[in-house]
């Protein structure tokens, strides 16, 4: 690990005038220590937003709930605010192992980690195709898009982009603008670019989920019911007038560079009653597209799956 | 920086780029800490920051700045042991002994917020703190045993 410095902004304006060439943000540093670590980022200088007050905090603004960039997964999951409303969110938060890792990681460092692709750790690039098609790819993408065969490692951001939420991120320039989630993850198409709509000198400041709640929730599929990292995850939310939906969404993890939106499922459950039935043909069209690897087909199924199970456990059916 | 390692308030001066539990066990002789991976995976290097549990492989040191810190070496009153190591002693719940302080860390903050956990409770806790002799029917054995017990809590949280 290079030798770097070490600064301690308290606002947010002090920061963003520290983030200047080679400098990167440290919030729970649980994933930006193994890149150190591991000499794949190799900054100058780390700024820590940890000590930024107004960064902190989940509240109720206007129609919105408010989640503070550094509430850690552990804050997030405990809730009442997000209990309440969003189980979905508390399903994706809890499957983040292990409890040390919830009490350090952050929100926004859920949604700005690196890809856990094993070339892209190992020094030899995010988006070597020939490594990844010719080589091991058991937990590549079955929903690559060009070159970009990694996954991306977000739990939360599968879940927020099923909600709607928006991204609220501050500039050098003094400016803030809101992105929504669905466009802040994003497949690069050259080596460098990274896989997030944020550059280097901006920093994401709070997360806006929009209420009125809907019938929402996260199913995820992992190797072992112990520390793992999740193989394909499903996050659901409904709107239901009665039983019947009037309007779904669905959302895949891990499968792809960025979440991925299940449009044709979506379609499919409007006016429906979620059953066993109509949820297995919504996870059948939710992979209808997947294109898997040479070692990667079981994640269709496992997609397929969590699909499912999420929609039963957001519509409350007992699954058979 | 100043940091209060188990109840005592010491001035460090450390590069920043050092993880806190190099400086644990390199600075201040506290290697009841352990390195096991360096990368957050094992859960060998648990120690207590402000009560939690984190991986101090991954903490920067100056992230500690004006907290408090426990370690394995914190727990124990004089020559009387915190009741959940000597839970773990009389369970017998050690082979090599390599993943205990971090399993003894992570249980002394579970039992601070759930008293009585139950089976389930306890493996979702200690979910991440492997045990390379796969040792975990006598850890589990020593947890439950620990939550039996009810005299001493954490001499130095806050």
């Amino acid at each position: 690990m290079d030798n770097f410095e070490y600064a301690n902004p308290s606002t947010v304006k002090e920061a963003l005038s520290l983030l200047t060439a080679g400098a990167e943000v440290l919030a729970g540093g649980t994933d930006l220590l193994s890149l150190l670590k591991d000499e794949v980022h190799k900054p100058k200088r780390l700024v820590n937003i940890k000590n930024i007050k107004a960064l902190g905090g989940i509240s109720k603004a206007g129609n919105n709930i408010r989640i503070g960039a550094t509430v850690t997964l552990d804050e997030l999951a405990s809730s009442q605010l997000i209990r309440a409303a969003y189980p979905s969110l508390v399903q994706a938060a809890l499957g983040i192992t292990s409890p040390q890792i919830r009490n350090m990681g952050t929100v926004a460092g859920d949604l700005c980690q690196r890809p856990r692709c094993w070339y892209f750790r190992s020094g030899n690039g995010l988006l070597n195709k020939s490594l990844v098609e010719n080589g091991e790819n058991k937990y590549h993408a079955i929903f690559g898009t060009g070159s970009a065969q990694f996954v991306s490692a977000s739990s939360l951001g599968p879940a927020l982009m099923a909600l709607g939420a928006t991204v609220k991120i501050a500039g050098a320039d003094g400016k803030t603008k809101d992105v929504p989630v669905a466009q802040f993850f994003k497949a690069p198409s050259a080596e460098g670019e990274r896989e997030i709509a944020l550059a280097a000198n901006e920093i994401v400041t709070d997360i806006l989920v929009p209420a009125p709640a809907t019938k929402n929730a996260t199913y995820e599929v992992r190797h072992k019911q112990a520390l793992d990292w999740p193989l394909a995850t499903a996050s659901v939310a409904l709107r239901m007038s009665g039983t019947k939906v009037t309007s779904a969404s669905i959302t895949l993890g891990h499968v792809g560079p960025t979440p991925v939106r299940a449009t044709e499922a979506e379609k499919m459950l409007v006016g429906q009653t979620i059953t066993a039935d109509s949820a297995e043909k919504a996870g059948a069209a939710a992979v209808a597209g997947a294109k898997p690897l040479s070692q990667n087909a079981y994640k269709v199924q496992l997609a397929k799956v969590a699909v499912k199970r999420a929609l039963l456990t957001a519509a409350g059916v007992k699954a058979v | 920086m100043t940091v209060t390692i188990n109840g005592k308030a010491h001035q460090l001066s450390t590069a920043p780029d050092r993880p806190l539990l190099d400086v644990l066990r390199e600075d201040l002789g506290l290697t009841g800490t352990k390195y096991g991976c360096g990368e957050g995976q094992c859960r060998a290097c648990t120690v207590l920051l402000n009560g939690k549990p984190v991986t101090s492989c991954l903490t920067p040191a100056r992230l500690a700045d004006g907290k408090s810190i426990t370690t394995i070496e914190g727990l124990a009153t004089g020559d009387r042991l915190h009741r959940v190591q000597q839970a773990f002693l009389d369970a017998e719940a050690m082979q090599c002994g390599y993943c205990v302080p971090g399993m003894i860390l992570r249980t002394v903050s579970l039992l601070e917020v759930t008293p009585h956990p139950t089976d389930a409770q306890i493996v979702e806790a200690l979910d991440g703190n492997l045990c390379r002799c796969c040792g975990y029917v006598r850890i589990l054995a020593a947890v439950r045993r620990a939550a039996q017990t009810t005299d001493g809590g954490l001499p130095h949280a806050e």
